[in-house]
């Protein structure tokens, strides 16, 4: 078996007798798809390390009796390798046979109907019910956090979340336990989720093949909300979900505009539908003001940015000494729900008990920071309930409603008025862009022109730039997921950033590869220059209401302060 | 003729365990003093010819195990001893490491100066707890009187060993699981390839050998690979330490010389001495757990690693344990499963759940519930295991129940007709009770 792993040195081998050539370290999961041949799989994952664990892509080698697997094995020179034989056939459905007596069988029940990885195997491979005897698991099902939902009766052992949780994000608030039939994916030492590292990130659900990790659903209190004549439903929404939207119907992602998401959510009976980006507007102007008093008034830098509500759980847990680094400003859905129910109450005469206000958001994170008890500057929940894209989809599937046939609407004003179309705070560089070209307007007078971020030597998902604002330069840095953050957090631990500002969004690739993308998606969202300090809107809200950033009104409505949360 | 060869026992009992001037009087340190004047790939030849075949289970020729890390020229070089002897009836290396640890420490201290390696390192099982302390002793001594530890016997070669203890895994015996154990992760099973060789303790190349085998080295090292060969059969050179248990008059750890037949291991007056209260042999479970069990029809194979596998059996870890005709098989095989139940590392499909489910069916075979469905089931679990487990644990975890469902299946048929031949299973329950 001669193998190499050079890229460049092509590999001709023999997949089910059919010749094909690819490059030296393919596996042989790849190499079987140019020739059209889809080997089945379920513990692998394209964006995880491969694990060969679950034991579902066997394939023959020929001449070798042991089988192995597609997922782990690279290709070599003269291989011939069968895919269909009737060993490997047999053995396949063994292994989906022994899975499933392990499985809770409550497809209906299961919030991953229809879109479970085992049950599409069991289907693919015409497995009807296991041979064997099931186990017949009744292990509690943990609900007690805020976003997530644990039910080990579901869970195959795969191993996704607990290396996402451990190696993409290094939370490590899931780990596998104890041996053989014990063998299980839980938290440590038994504690309770919330108790755990967890920051909520939702990593651990966007990669779980079957129902075993899932979000809290709230669309329940949000349409008991609705039914209820005497509440006002208002709503923020992210434009940009569109996208996983349209995937999830199966239609174009040009087909569903963000007037006709407006309509979708005006049928479902909510009585304001309100565009995020507004609010992200004044989440930078806030940001803007808070670096440049630090700037100008020798205050803690760098700043972070805050508006990522996994990561500001990240930061209490794990850097709980350098908090006061984090920008005090709220996310924008947060400042959202503290505006709906102070200025747009007071606009709309509506008492502030009577309003209901429901966040969209890709994202699971946001559950819990909307259930934060410290977000209440109201004098109540600023925000009710916070819905992720799945839930969303969920709602319109009970509307029945044809999202495709729908006409367009426009958002609601007050709160309903931007600046144009666009999309920016979800793909990482929004809310310091946003900030930065403040503060280079407040200095200069001028608007900042695009300005290019570079790649951080040897830190993955990372950027940096310099930006030259009246003969100071700017140093800032922008880092996807945990991991990649820990590294500039430890240099603000040693002292040794050169950062005035940094923004974090808490997952690789920023929101796009949260869980409201309908399992894999990673669209880049690319967006024209940000000039939201100049929205009409923005300038009308301080006017009226807010007065100065940073101002004692908004110190009270928009600025939060951070809790330490030390391990015990 | 005896039927004993003490090649590398022969100090086990005799001299005072760590002492290195006793060591030393009765040849202890030659080799390694011969090695030090022939060119590492000259000790490599001998290793190759002498078929050296791993010990610890696998059979894996040792020769071409060290060729394989010779011609990587990737540095530092680890060198580790599997001590985690785990097998039930296994327990040969028990009897180096505390009887002559310095002859194990001499092999290690070759294979290190055949290497270029610095450190080696020893895993001995956690239940070995006593014998730790009497290896380190032994370690000590040496380092001592100079042949550990900086420039050994005054050449530019240092080495020194480390021992790490294990914590009761079973599943730490696999090489890869017991590098990852070593360096403080979960001893779970690697992905290979990449080999050990190549990736191995701490990402480096690794040598991984078992206890007996490196306790070989300095015999064949000073013997020549040809001589050594000379002792045992054309195709397993020398000799090999058989561990005797289950009902057996004279339970104990023997070397023998391979070719001896497995009758003269259980019934010879100098080994087993035949079988306790002279009953007859039912089977014989031979290498371990996951090792093959044959009925008194092959008790005349030869013991080599040939003439075995020809027979379906194996040599595995050297352990043969001894049942006669009281012994239930179904009986047995549910205490052969429940280990597997407990030591399986859990991280793969068909280990973790097969053997959960063949002990399901193990259970209604000896409560008289089972049909002639479970057996096909059986069957079809077996096979499962056996080619598409992880690692080797899973893969031969149901190597003694494929070999009773061939040698015994008139008792399988027997329990499905609520009978139990040996008189163990208790058929009280109604069917579908």
């Amino acid at each position: 078996m001669h193998h190499t792993t050079d890229p460049n040195l092509m590999v001709n081998l023999k997949i089910n007798g059919i010749p094909v050539t690819v490059p030296g370290g393919t596996l042989i999961l790849d190499a079987a798809k140019k020739v059209g041949i889809n080997i089945p799989t379920l513990c692998y994952h394209p964006d995880l390390k491969v694990r060969a664990t679950c034991r579902i892509c066997l394939v023959e080698f020929k001449g070798q009796k042991k089988l192995r697997t597609a997922c782990s094995n690279e290709v070599w020179e003269g291989a011939e390798i069968i895919t269909n034989s009737k060993i490997v056939r047999d053995t396949r459905r063994t292994v989906l046979e022994l899975l499933l007596a392990e499985h809770k069988p409550d497809c209906l029940q299961c919030v991953r109907n229809t879109k479970c990885e085992l049950q599409r195997l069991a289907k693919e491979l015409s497995v009807e019910e296991t041979s064997f005897i099931s186990a017949g698991h009744s292990f509690e099902i943990e609900d007690q956090h805020p976003a997530i939902v644990r039910d080990p009766n579901k869970c195959i052992k795969c191993g996704r979340c607990v290396e996402v949780c451990q190696d993409v994000q290094q939370v490590s608030a899931i780990n596998t336990a104890h041996r053989s039939a014990e063998f299980e994916i839980g938290t440590p030492y038994h504690q309770k989720l919330d108790q755990t590292t967890c920051v909520s990130c939702g990593q651990c659900i966007a990669v779980c093949p079957v129902g075993a990790l899932y979000e809290k659903d709230d669309t329940g209190k949000v349409q008991t909300a609705l039914d209820n004549p005497g509440i006002h439903v208002v709503v923020q929404i992210e434009p940009a979900i569109r996208v996983a939207l349209a995937k999830e119907f199966d239609i174009m992602p040009g087909n569903i505009t963000p007037g006709k998401m407006v309509t979708v959510l005006r049928r479902l009976g909510f009585n304001k539908v309100f565009d995020t980006r507004f609010m992200t507007d004044i989440t930078s102007r806030e940001a803007a003001y808070e670096l440049f008093d630090r700037l100008c008034n020798n205050g803690v830098l760098p700043m972070l940015t805050s508006h990522c509500a996994g990561w500001i759980n990240f930061m209490e847990k794990t850097y709980p000494e350098i908090l006061n680094h984090l920008s005090t400003c709220k996310s924008p859905q947060q400042m959202f729900g503290a505006i709906a129910k102070t200025f747009y109450a007071e606009q709309s005469g509506i008492s502030p008990e009577k309003i209901f206000v429901v966040s969209i958001m890709p994202c699971v994170a946001k559950k819990y920071e909307g259930a934060r008890t410290e977000m209440s500057a109201s004098g109540q929940r600023d925000v009710d309930a916070v819905l992720t894209t799945k839930e969303l989809v969920k709602m319109i599937k009970h509307g029945y409603l044809d999202l495709a046939k729908l006409e367009e609407s426009e958002f609601d004003d007050p709160l309903g008025i931007s600046e144009d179309d666009m999309v920016i705070c979800g793909s990482s560089g929004g809310v310091m862009e946003g900030a930065v070209r403040t503060v280079y307007t407040e200095l200069t007078g001028y608007d900042l022109e695009q300005f290019d971020f570079e790649a951080i030597p040897d830190l993955e998902g990372a950027k940096e730039a310099d930006i030259n604002i009246a003969g100071q330069v700017l140093k800032v840095a922008i880092v996807d997921g945990l991991k990649n953050a820990r590294v500039l957090m430890d240099q603000i631990k040693q002292g040794s950033s050169k950062y005035h500002m940094i923004e974090v969004m808490c997952c690789p690739i920023g929101c796009s590869n949260n869980v409201r993308q309908p399992f894999g998606t990673t669209a880049e969202i690319e967006a024209p220059i940000y000039q939201g300090h100049k929205s009409p809107a923005v300038l009308t809200l301080y006017g009226k209401f807010l007065g100065n950033p940073l101002g004692p009104k908004s110190q009270e409505l928009l600025h939060t302060n951070y809790i330490p949360q030390y391990r015990k | 003729m005896s039927k004993i060869m003490q090649l590398i026992s022969a100090n086990c009992g005799k001299i005072p365990p760590g002492s290195v001037a006793d060591y030393v009087q009765f040849g202890g340190y030659e080799a390694l003093k011969k090695a030090f004047n022939m060119q590492p790939i000259a000790v490599i030849e001998e290793v190759k010819k002498a078929k050296l075949l791993g010990r610890g289970g696998a059979a894996y020729p040792a020769g071409s195990k060290w060729e394989q890390l010779f011609e990587i020229e990737h540095f530092p070089k680890y060198i580790v001893c599997n001590a985690d002897e785990g097998e039930p009836g296994t327990f040969k290396d028990k009897l180096l490491l505390s009887q002559d640890p310095l002859r194990v420490i001499e092999g290690m201290t070759i294979a290190g100066y055949v290497f270029g390696s610095h450190d080696g390192y020893i895993y001995i099982r956690g239940e070995y707890r006593d014998i730790q302390r009497v290896f380190q002793t032994a370690i000590d001594n040496a380092a001592e009187a100079g042949f550990l530890g900086d420039n050994i016997l005054g050449t530019e070669f240092s080495f020194r060993i480390h021992i790490m203890s294990g914590a009761g895994a079973y599943v730490c015996g696999e090489n890869s699981a017991l590098l990852n154990s070593i360096e403080g992760k979960a001893g779970r099973p690697r992905i290979k390839p990449p080999h050990l060789a190549e990736v191995g303790l701490f990402l480096m190349p690794t040598l991984v050998n078992n206890v007996e085998s490196f306790a070989n080295i300095p015999v064949i090292t000073l013997l020549g690979g040809e001589q050594y060969l000379s002792y045992g059969t054309n195709d397993s050179g020398g000799t090999k330490l058989v561990c005797l248990s289950g009902h057996a008059k004279k339970r104990g750890v023997y070397e023998i010389p391979f070719g001896i037949t497995l009758r003269d291991i259980i019934y010879d007056p100098e080994l087993g001495g035949g079988i306790t209260g002279d009953k007859n042999l039912k089977f014989v479970h031979l290498g371990g757990q996951s090792g093959p069990c044959g009925p008194a029809a092959l008790l005349d194979t030869p013991y080599c690693y040939k003439a075995m596998r020809s027979n379906g059996l194996s040599v595995g870890s050297g352990a043969v344990v001894v049942m006669d005709e009281t012994v239930c098989v179904i009986d047995y095989l549910k205490c052969v499963t429940e280990f597997f139940i407990h030591e399986s590392c859990g991280k793969c499909t068909p280990c973790r759940e097969g053997n959960k489910q063949i002990y399901h069916i193990l259970c209604s075979l000896s409560d008289g519930q089972a049909t002639k469905q479970d057996l096909q089931t059986l069957n079809k679990l077996t096979d499962t295991m056996t080619c598409a487990s992880f690692c080797g644990l899973g893969q031969t975890a149901s190597v003694a129940l494929t070999t009773c469902l061939k040698h015994f299946k008139a008792e399988f048929e027997a329990h499905i007709s609520r009978e139990c031949p040996a008189g163990v299973c208790n058929f009280s329950k109604g069917r579908g009770e």
